[in-house]
């Protein structure tokens, strides 16, 4: 575990050496901002659900672009084969990748506490505002994000290229953002199965405030293959 | 206390339909200095990363402490200091920077960290550059942190794959010299195209050519066995009054010379002087060689001999086209 800390740890302050982290996260805040704020006040409710609706898509985007760099990068700079010789599993590596990134996601999102602060100032007189649907939207949002950061690690696992990494990131996880999108056009038997797929749906189920198993099993199931096949990939280059 | 420090069992090592590694066997006792020679693409690196534990062998075992590097890597990883070819090193990083994520790890022990990167950077003369960016650092510095980093946890055996590659003569001796050092207290294998760098700094040569291993000798050893070939003199002569000369004539005469096995004229440059390429046996011809030279009415402008080097062996051993 001391491995994966320490991997996580230099990755995490890499990101802030380029110039990459800052125009990520730059971007993230401008359009998710514009986004939400100019349909906050047309539809003069005191909720982050335009904010919670526009972040899942942003995020396709945005987790690939985190992750691009972090394997193809080590690959292509040779630096990969010093950590295959650092007394650790190779489960740590991916790990450390994986927290680094999520690490830089969070960074993100506490960037957006401020939409959160402004709505509850904003909120007239009467009901308080309600930050129940807010933690809830967070917390489904960092399941997201997880998951997309896995199937971007795996784009960046698989070739030298970080731009291979980042299309493949970004066609995987939009691939999972929209595969529920047409579902209302299909039988209903159908749609449930492209539905339970979705990272949308099982994100707007958390973000209404229901915390149900099934959720949760769907996204640490997705994040947990990801993974499993990024060290897989890391693994071959052993062979 | 293991009793060998690399162990290494007919190690084979193949990328798709191609062998790198045919099967090659050595052992290294503790504390040697060993040099691993080899044209490029003979299997040097390809041995060397299966021992560091970056790749895996296809088949044979390779020990390091009398830990399977296969079976159990994380416990031998532990006892190696490793330079990779070519010495990749995150760029955006600081110096000390680099040396304190590799003392994370490598775990080093929190007590112990600060005297350790310490001495690290003093040993590999860092202290200048230690809050300097990797990629401001000229090649010779890059080496030496990459020399400090594989030294950081005090590893038991060093792997230092073409530590000399691409530095000036100038850091290459700064970095031989550290070598030296090192190899004091440590085991260390190192792999080279240099051959001058092997006859000073290690105590064993092993020759890998296309993945097999040809030889396995003291350096000294290796170079003697090649000067039984015989040796050679350069001579450069001219006429003493400056009048012409007859090449064939003073060929025949210094090939009647007692000891000398052959003589070839190596170069006429027209300007009064010839060259000739002496070849003898084991006695010294300088002194006979002279005296004929001069009762030829001729002087002797150069006379040079050529030591049969390690490099003669190594080219000898390695050169698959003359040998087929």
């Amino acid at each position: 575990m001391n491995g994966a800390l320490a991997i996580a740890k230099r990755e995490f302050r890499s990101f802030f050496t380029s110039p990459i982290a800052y125009i990520v996260l730059g971007g993230f805040l401008l359009l998710s901002g514009w986004l939400y704020f100019s349909t906050l006040f047309l539809a003069g409710q005191a909720s982050l659900r335009g904010f919670f609706g526009v972040a899942p898509v942003l995020f396709v985007v945005l987790v690939p672009a985190i992750t691009m760099r972090a394997v193809a990068e080590e690959r292509k700079s040779g630096t990969l084969e010093l950590l295959l010789t650092f007394p650790m599993d190779d489960w740590q590596i991916t790990l450390g990748k994986f927290l680094a990134a999520l690490g830089m996601v969070a960074v993100a999102l506490a960037c957006t506490l401020p939409y959160a602060f402004t709505v509850a100032a904003l909120t007239g007189p009467g009901p308080a505002f309600d930050w129940g649907p807010v933690f809830a939207g967070y917390f489904g949002l960092v399941l997201l994000a997880s998951a997309f950061i896995a199937l971007g690690l795996w784009g960046s696992a698989l070739s030298k290229n970080q731009i291979v990494g980042f299309i493949v990131g970004i066609v995987l996880c939009f691939a999972f953002y929209f595969v529920d999108k047409f579902a209302p056009l299909l039988p209903d038997s159908l749609a449930g199965v492209f539905e339970f797929l979705s990272v949308d749906y099982h994100f707007e189920n958390i973000a209404r405030g229901v915390l149900d198993t099934r959720d949760l099993v769907f996204y640490l199931s997705l994040t947990a293959a990801g993974l499993v096949l990024t060290a897989r990939q890391i693994q071959a280059t052993r062979l | 206390m293991p009793s060998s420090m690399i162990r290494i069992e007919a190690l084979t090592k193949s990328y798709g339909p191609t062998q790198a590694v045919k099967g090659v066997s050595f052992e290294v006792p503790k504390g040697q200095v060993v040099g691993f020679l080899g044209p490029n693409g003979a299997g040097k690196s390809t041995t060397m990363r299966i021992l560091a534990g970056s790749i895996n062998p296809t088949s044979g075992k390779a020990f390091v402490g009398d830990i399977d590097v296969t079976a159990n890597p994380v416990a031998a990883r532990k006892l190696i200091g490793y330079l990779p070819e070519n010495n990749p090193l995150y760029d955006e990083m600081m110096v000390v920077e680099y040396l304190r994520f590799i003392a994370d790890v490598r775990d080093v022990p929190k007590d112990l960290r600060v005297a350790r990167i310490k001495s690290a950077v003093e040993r590999c003369g860092l202290t200048q550059v230690v809050s300097k960016d990797i990629s401001q650092l000229s090649r010779g510095y890059r080496q030496r942190v990459g020399l400090a980093a594989a030294i950081l946890h005090e590893p038991d055996l060093l792997i230092l794959d073409e530590p000399t590659a691409g530095l000036d003569p100038n850091q290459i001796v700064e970095i031989r010299n550290l070598i030296k050092e090192l190899g004091r207290e440590k085991t260390v294998i190192l792999s080279t195209h240099i051959l001058s760098e092997v006859q000073s700094t290690c105590s064993r040569v092993l020759i890998i050519n296309e993945g097999r291993l040809v030889a396995d000798d003291t350096p000294e050893r290796l170079t003697t066995s090649a000067n039984e070939g015989g040796n050679t003199l350069h001579v450069v002569v001219g006429h003493r009054l400056g009048q012409p000369m007859d090449a064939q004539a003073i060929r025949t005469s210094l090939s009647a010379l007692a000891g000398v096995s052959a003589v070839e004229v190596a170069g006429d440059e027209g300007t009064g002087t010839l060259g000739f390429t002496v070849r003898y046996g084991t006695d010294d011809v300088r002194r006979v060689l002279f005296d004929t030279v001069v009762k030829n009415d001729l002087v002797i402008l150069e006379l040079k001999r050529t030591q049969v080097s390690l490099e003669d062996t190594f080219r000898k051993l390695t050169d698959t086209r003359r040998a087929a």
